[in-house]
């Protein structure tokens, strides 16, 4: 079915938003199960059965709560700082492929775009964070920019490696060159691909402020940050851009590393095998977060700047002199 | 330099190692009771409040109405009464009343009693909302229990 223009973009926003809600909702309920049944409790089970429809009643508990803006916080920055957030991560999702023809706005610079798009939501969390006039949410803004300043260098150094690999800004492109089974997913490509693999999933999880990187919400000491101050639907919208930053960030390494839709078989459509890859790295994600305590800061950037960017670089290197090099040895053009 | 690899060696494969136990975990059967839906037999020496013990047969109180276990409270949690009928050898207990509100679970009274009288209960589903719930007439509990 062929939609005309203004149709099919009303019919991918709408799917958008209700992609990001209900993941965001369920996902809430997979991360209860998940910790659940590695704390080796049950987690959610008494609304519906296995508690299914325990996000459902936390959604209505939300949207039925005041919105409080408390004295003497900055109104305008407050009010826009959730809107910040989400709006970033809807538009990045406009980009991502879940199969060769869904696919809202397939634009030769998608991974630039998403990547532009997620530096706003930083300025989301630190808008935030000022705009609540808490000690409390100023020192998590803080935390979190220096976090995302320090764990987006990596992340790009190691997506400008999949570019020199792939030739594209194009993620539906970039998928069409895993074809073909498993040894064709860039992250076999070459022995440095896993290891830059390794260090993309990590700084997703430190730039979506996931544990144990999870210092700008630090419930135990900073009281969940910079959306302290937040009641209502104001922290559910934060909430709803945080795990939909998650999902992109499983995504972009599933089209980058994993073959985005691509599927190793041959069966079932291509959307199933993105959604399959990406529910199992969020899986990763949540297993990471009940594994691991919270990092210390100095900790976290250590790890960045002596580990991460050294590494990175190096692979940057190293694949550009196998595309550069390996060719003249080789006699190939 | 040699330190920086040795660190990072084994740094990655102590968090493979955390990641490996909790995934065990995780196909783990749980082991938690689901509370209100099923509950736990207490352990035999488990310490509720105290309740009184019924003669096997008929079912009324061991109690003689001696007391000590009144004197014995340090926190006065215990009131009984008691009268001689007619006739009678011994008296018999008109009433007992315990204010656990005070009560510690010492566990004095029990030991002072010379007629097995009273003992710990197992019950442990203990809430409500005012203060006068947890001053339990324990006469008319045993005799709820019995009859």
């Amino acid at each position: 079915m062929i939609l005309s223009e203004p149709w099919r973009l009303l019919v991918f926003v709408a799917g958008i938003i209700a992609f990001i809600a209900l993941n965001a909702a369920y996902l809430v309920w997979l991360e209860r199960k998940v910790a659940g049944h590695i704390q080796r409790r049950i987690g959610p089970k008494e609304v519906g059965p296995f508690g299914l429809l325990q996000p459902l009643a936390d959604g209505i508990k939300l949207m039925s709560k005041q919105l409080l803006v408390p004295k003497g916080v900055d109104p305008l920055l407050f009010k826009v700082a959730p809107l910040l957030v989400l709006v970033p991560a809807v538009m990045s999702f406009v980009t991502i492929p879940f199969s060769e023809k869904l696919v809202a706005r397939n634009i030769d610079i998608g991974l630039l775009m998403i990547f532009a798009f997620a530096s706003v939501n930083v300025m989301g969390l630190l808008l935030g964070g000022w705009g609540s006039n808490n000690k409390y949410a100023v020192i998590s803004a803080a935390r979190a920019v220096s976090q995302n300043v320090a764990y987006e260098i990596p992340m790009l150094i190691t997506v400008v490696t999949m570019i020199m690999l792939t030739h594209t800004m194009n993620l539906n492109e970039i998928v069409i060159q895993q074809a073909g089974g498993v040894w064709n997913w860039h992250i076999f490509a070459n022995p440095l691909m896993p290891i830059a693999f390794l260090i993309f999933f990590i700084c997703s999880l430190a730039e979506t402020n996931r544990a144990p990187f999870d210092l700008g919400e630090a419930e135990s000491e900073l009281i969940a940050g910079f959306h302290t101050e937040y009641s209502g639907m104001g922290f559910g919208v934060f909430f709803m851009g945080e795990y939909a930053n998650i999902i992109i960030g499983c995504g972009l390494a599933t089209i980058l590393f994993l073959g985005g839709w691509q599927c190793p078989f041959g069966i079932l459509p291509g959307w199933w095998w993105f959604l399959a890859k990406v529910y199992f790295l969020i899986f990763c994600v949540m297993w990471i977060r009940w594994t691991y305590p919270r990092t210390t800061l100095w900790g976290l950037l250590n790890l960045s700047w002596k580990i991460l960017i050294p590494f990175s670089l190096l692979i940057l290197l190293l694949t550009g002199a196998m595309i550069k090099v390996w060719p003249l040895i080789t006699g190939a053009s | 330099m040699s330190g920086y690899f040795k660190e990072l060696f084994g740094g990655t494969k102590s968090l493979a190692v955390g990641l490996g136990i909790t995934i065990k975990y995780m196909v783990k059967p749980v082991v938690t009771v689901q509370y209100p839906h099923e509950t736990l037999v207490m352990t035999p020496r488990f310490r509720g409040h105290i309740e009184l013990v019924g003669n096997e047969e008929t079912g009324a109180p061991n109690c003689v109405v001696c007391g000590m276990c009144q004197k014995a409270c340090p926190s006065n949690c215990i009131s009984l009464a008691g009268e001689k009928p007619e006739g009678a050898k011994k008296k018999i207990l008109t009433s007992y009343i315990l204010d656990f509100t005070k009560c510690s679970l010492c566990g004095l009274c029990v030991e002072s009693c010379k007629f097995e009288a009273i003992a710990f209960s197992r019950d442990y589903n203990l809430a409500g909302p005012r203060k006068d719930a947890y001053v339990f007439d324990l006469k008319k509990r045993l005799e709820e229990k019995s009859g």
